[in-house]
């Protein structure tokens, strides 16, 4: 194949594709639309008093399953194409011989746009601190990644507003900044797995040929298939127990447990979310229905941060990698900093 | 013979990504010799920090996500 031809077969493509991507994103905005009016109508459909309990619940599964997947699936998209311009290499050159402080805000930071799945984890970190990436700006990339879900950030500012998203997105990042900050001020470096230390890699360039506009769109597609394709399981049983809690549970035993006079409510949820493995995508149906029935945001927030910053599954992944002590230092000060998180939301939203 | 390396700690990606080179060199009629690496030692050696990765002959040629099969094609010829 000639370069000529290739260039002659693309040109067609693009206008197909940026077509094809118009009238994907019409067709959503038209379907979104009704979505309302169309699950008022199905409910209406069924055998059931209008007002009750069961009413209630299955009037929020029917309007909100389709919304958060259509949501979700947006997101995912947008995050997709905007990733193809993050790759983990160019990522790692850029925070290699980084220094503190001004490298854990570029880390985190790239930690929310640069893609890697969670089987790349442990090469990321080798293949960061071999090169010569701080540990501390290690951690802040690593802490960021989790801990900043963009389709989380995508819900919280669809079902909660701007004013959640941002500080979400905020508390976050500060949290990775400070965190991986505070590991790096202890020089930890000696804890790391031995064989960690003694990795030598080199960097490589690898030749990419140019990325295209159609690449970028087709990343995004990649991106809706294989995320949405997992946790769209997670997305309708978050949904379900939002439907039970939205009709079942009372409202006044809901807000003493989870409510802003509860103090310990924030501790209780971050060490009730390690154990816990689920989904961003999963939580936030959750997040939605229990701040309805007057639970504070902070505790849910805590609770979601937790969930999906400190599971279980990751920290055994981490566990090839890192020492027990090290594990520990590192569960320890995430986990002070969602603490932090979710006294200050339950302290500024009301 | 190409010698043909797949990079990554075992995930599903990671097996699929040496199915289809597999499959591309069969189509092709490329003889090939497929290793997969899965130390992590060993990856981070090849200055790769995304998995899958793919190393022809030497030659890093791909890391992060699954190759497109026209890509493995010109990688393979």
């Amino acid at each position: 194949m000639t370069t000529l031809e290739t260039k002659a077969g693309r040109e067609p493509r693009t206008a197909v594709w940026l077509a094809g991507t118009a009238a994907f994103l019409g067709a959503w905005g038209l379907i979104y639309a009704q979505l309302q009016p169309f699950s008022k109508w199905a409910v209406g459909l069924l055998p059931l008093d209008p007002g009750s309990h069961a009413a209630e619940a299955v009037e929020f599964f029917v309007y909100d399953t389709p919304k958060v997947l259509m949501l979700l699936t947006l997101v995912v998209f947008g995050m997709g194409v905007l990733r193809s311009w993050f790759s983990p290499e160019r990522t790692r050159a850029l925070l290699a011989g980084r220094r503190e402080g001004v490298g854990n805000v570029a880390a985190a930071g790239l930690g929310i746009l640069t893609p890697f799945c969670s089987c790349s984890a442990v090469p990321l970190f080798i293949g960061f601190v071999s090169a010569g990436v701080p540990l501390g700006v290690t951690f802040s990339f690593l802490i960021a990644a989790p801990m900043i879900n963009e389709v989380a950030l995508g819900l919280l500012f669809v079902l909660l507003g701007w004013k959640v998203a941002l500080a979400y997105l905020g508390f976050g990042l500060g949290i990775a900044i400070v965190a991986g900050w505070v590991i790096g001020r202890f020089h930890l470096e000696g804890w790391l797995q031995d064989w960690v230390r003694n990795v030598r890699s080199s960097a490589v360039e690898i030749p990419s040929a140019a990325v295209t506009l159609v690449d970028r769109l087709r990343a995004g597609i990649e991106a809706v298939v294989d995320i949405v394709g997992r946790v769209w399981i997670w997305v309708i049983a978050g949904i379900a127990a939002g439907a039970f809690i939205h009709g079942y549970v009372p409202a006044d035993l809901l807000a003493s447990i989870m409510g802003r006079d509860a103090w310990w409510s924030v501790p209780a949820a971050v060490v009730l979310g390690i154990p816990m493995y689920s989904n961003a995508a999963g939580i936030i149906p959750v997040v939605e229905a229990l701040l309805g029935k007057g639970a504070a945001l902070g505790t849910v927030l805590a609770f979601m941060m937790s969930v999906i910053a400190l599971s279980a599954p990751e920290l055994i992944i981490l566990h090839k990698v890192l020492t027990p002590r090290l594990i520990a230092v590192f569960v320890a000060v995430v986990a002070s900093g969602i603490l932090a998180v979710g006294f200050l939301f339950n302290a500024l939203f009301t | 013979m190409k010698d043909v390396k797949v990079l990554g700690p075992g995930c599903k990606r990671c097996v699929t990504t040496a199915e289809m080179v597999q499959a591309e060199a069969d189509r092709l009629g490329v003889a090939i010799a497929i290793e997969k690496v899965t130390d992590y030692a060993a990856i981070a050696g090849y200055g790769i920090v995304s998995t899958p990765g793919i190393v022809v002959d030497g030659k890093v040629v791909h890391a992060g996500g699954l190759p497109k099969a026209e890509d493995i094609a010109l990688w393979l010829a």
